[in-house]
């Protein structure tokens, strides 16, 4: 059997046990909500200042829920030592990674298309001009998240006191993300298109492969006994 | 079956595996009795392929599980104190996802057989997460030998299990010792522990510090004999 | 009863080397370079605010090697040595950090600047501390060197790119206050201050060895104690 087919058995067990407890979906679709709210007090109604900072507001927020929902992306494996269960099982354990890291993607894609038109409505502001680029760029930055966030995740994991130790580890790694996802958001919403943002497109998809294949070579390491 | 040789393990600077020699012929129940730390979890997890030895050979089958370690994880099934149950998921469910790993044919009646053999049948359809301690531990025998492995290790099964588990996992333990299937078994208790041993071992600080067949003595000269082992050793 | 005690002869030689290579490098800066036009003496501490942060990168990278090492060879000392190094680090870099603001205070009347190396070297700092962490969190010493190698690795891996994004971004908004001290037409500084500055340079690389070459003999005496602990005591 083959390495993917493993990886899609791994994730028909994560859809399964998700859409049974919805534990990581609500908190994280319930957390971005409530920052949609609190930037609608805490910011200015200046229409043409709330599009300059929009942008970072919206990363902030898909970076704390992101994390809020990775901290339990491993916990579930914790629990009745089922990791081991899943070591005991004839593949490659990198399989593990790849399922999780499409799980916990999956279900921030979700937030996002539930969060983000709630974002603009909430702001008043008109939906991007070019809006294929802007998922285009909100698909590559939150893959890129969620790869190296998954690995955190799973390293964090193992530790004590890990949810409060996943922020300190993430934020700093997923730097180059906001800086250019962020830039690129700005470009679009003022209407530029894809040539402007090109270099900072780039950058997303250099960390989103990097950041993939040296989790998959790394990840054994995490799982050692 | 399975043949160990030298194997050691040390984490950090402790040492806790200090050249572990077994040899279990395919077939043979084989009981391991020791005090708490001697190392008997370590070894444990080294022959379910969990676990990497710091230094030392281990062949399973023949072959050296440092070429084909893959591969001869689906000839091992796993008894913990830990079930390795998804809370979440139904007791068929759970199965299914074990089995569909372990590339097991013709898995839904494959499921249907082992749950009724652990009793468990009637709660197929109910979440894991709901069930007894007891009902917890027989899932986790059928979840064991769902693929039908020629090894089974057990690590303390017994912990915590009410009578009706007891008698169950006894009775799945008697199935098992039919020269079919090649057992590791390690426990604290000595009437369920030697009687269907072929072979005991008594590991004392990470060393087999006896071997000896149990049908020669009789269970009260065995545990004088344990209590000598661990004694001597401190 | 191994002997501890380091072969004071060479420990000896190193520290006079840091001595004298403090002593020369101090006097370069505050007697023989000149007083720079606008900034005069606020300028002197740019001597060590580079040669800090050329520190700073360096040890990360031999943290980056070590952790590498580490998890090839699997011996303590890689460990060591990585996380010596992350500790010298994380001071040097904090350095840059409280210097870098003395120094723009008065000359860009501003505390911060987002320039590109201060951002970067803000963000390594992080990565130190996010490193400290885990090792900090982890009690059983094997994942926590395990551990903190893949981090190690990682968090190495990840500056370039920020110092990259960071670069891309300034491009764009195409502002940059910090001055560029190697160009490609040279150095930009005067001709009697380049002793000074590669002096500098030179006499940290020595110290950071120094301060390695000592730490690593403290934290494997430590280690050698808990060993013997461990494996006495049981």
């Amino acid at each position: 059997m083959n390495f993917a087919r493993k990886v899609q058995i791994l994730l028909w067990k994560e859809v399964k046990s998700e859409l049974r407890a919805k534990e990581m979906i609500s908190a994280m679709l319930v957390f971005s909500l409530l920052v949609v709210a609190v930037f609608g007090f805490a910011l200015p109604s200046d229409r043409e200042l709330v599009k300059q900072v929009f942008p970072g507001i919206l990363w902030v927020t898909l970076t704390f829920a992101g994390i809020l929902g990775l901290n339990r992306s491993f916990v579930s494996e914790k629990q009745n030592d089922c990791i081991y269960g899943l070591m005991l099982c004839p593949m490659d354990r990198a399989a593990i990674y790849c399922a999780k890291t499409i799980m916990n993607l999956l279900l921030m894609l979700i937030v996002e298309l539930i969060t983000i038109p709630l974002f603009f409505v909430m702001f008043n502001l008109t939906a991007p001009p070019n809006l294929s680029l802007f998922l285009l760029v909100l698909a590559v930055g939150t893959f890129g998240f969620m790869s190296v966030g998954t690995f955190l995740s799973a390293l964090a994991a193992n530790t004590r006191s890990s949810e409060v130790l996943l922020p300190i580890l993430m934020i700093p790694m997923i730097v180059p993300i906001l800086i250019s996802a962020v830039q690129a958001d700005k470009i679009i919403l003022a209407g530029g298109g894809f040539l402007e943002l090109k270099i900072f497109f780039n950058l997303l998809i250099v960390f989103a492969v990097v950041f993939t294949v040296v989790p998959l070579l790394l990840f054994d390491y995490l799982l050692e006994v | 079956m399975i043949a160990a040789e030298g194997l050691t393990k040390q984490i950090g600077s402790k040492k806790i595996l200090k050249g572990i020699d077994l040899e279990i012929a395919s077939g043979e129940f084989v009981t391991c009795f020791g005090p708490n730390g001697a190392g008997k979890s370590t070894t444990l997890k080294i022959l379910a392929l969990l676990s990497k030895p710091s230094s030392g050979k281990l062949f399973i089958d023949g072959k050296d599980v440092n070429e084909h370690g893959q591969d001869l994880r689906s000839k091992v099934g796993v008894i913990s104190h830990n079930t390795f149950l998804y809370a979440n998921l139904t007791a068929k469910e759970n199965l299914q996802f074990y089995g569909k790993m372990y590339e097991v044919p013709k898995l839904e009646s494959r499921i249907d057989e082992i749950l009724e053999q652990v009793g468990l049948a009637y709660a197929a359809a109910d979440i894991t997460g709901t069930f007894s301690r007891g009902m917890q531990q027989r899932l986790a025998i059928a979840r064991s030998l769902v693929h039908n492995p020629p090894i089974l290790l057990m690590d303390e099964p017994y912990t915590g299990l009410d009578e009706m588990a007891k008698g169950i996992l006894s009775s799945v333990l008697e199935s098992l010792s039919d020269n079919k299937h090649t057992v590791f078994l390690i426990t604290h208790d000595f009437d369920q522990g030697l009687e269907q041993s072929d072979q005991t071992v008594i590991l004392v600080e990470g060393r087999i510090v006896h071997r000896c067949n149990p049908r020669d003595i009789t269970r009260e000269e065995f545990r004088q004999l344990y209590l000598k082992c661990v004694e001597e050793a401190q | 009863m191994k002997q501890i005690q380091g072969k004071k002869g060479q420990v000896g030689a190193l520290a006079w080397l840091t001595f004298a290579a403090i002593t020369i490098a101090l006097f370069l800066v505050f007697i023989y370079a000149p007083l720079e036009a606008t900034m005069r003496e606020v300028q002197k501490i740019f001597y060590f605010h580079v040669a800090s942060a050329w520190l700073g990168m360096l040890a990360f990278f031999v943290v980056f090697v070590c952790s590498i090492l580490y998890l090839i060879k699997r011996e303590t000392k890689w460990d060591i040595y990585a996380y010596t190094s992350a500790e010298i680090g994380v001071i040097f870099t904090s350095i840059v950090l409280v210097t870098g603001p003395i120094w723009a205070r008065p000359i860009w009347n501003t505390w911060w600047t987002w320039d590109i190396r201060l951002t970067t070297t803000l963000i390594m700092w992080f990565l130190y501390l996010a490193y400290g962490r885990i090792r900090a969190s982890l009690g059983e010493e094997g994942k926590r060197a395990v551990y903190g190698a893949v981090f190690g690795i990682i968090a190495f891996i990840d500056v370039p790119i920020v110092f990259f994004s960071i670069r891309v971004w300034q491009d764009y908004q195409k502002t940059g206050l910090h001055p560029i001290v190697i160009n490609s037409q040279g150095t930009g500084l005067a001709p009697d201050m380049k002793p000074a500055f590669f002096f500098s340079l030179f006499a940290f690389t020595i110290l950071y060895a120094y301060l390695m070459q000592r730490s690593v003999k403290i934290e494997t005496m430590k280690a050698e104690i808990k060993a013997i602990k461990d494996n006495v005591l049981g």
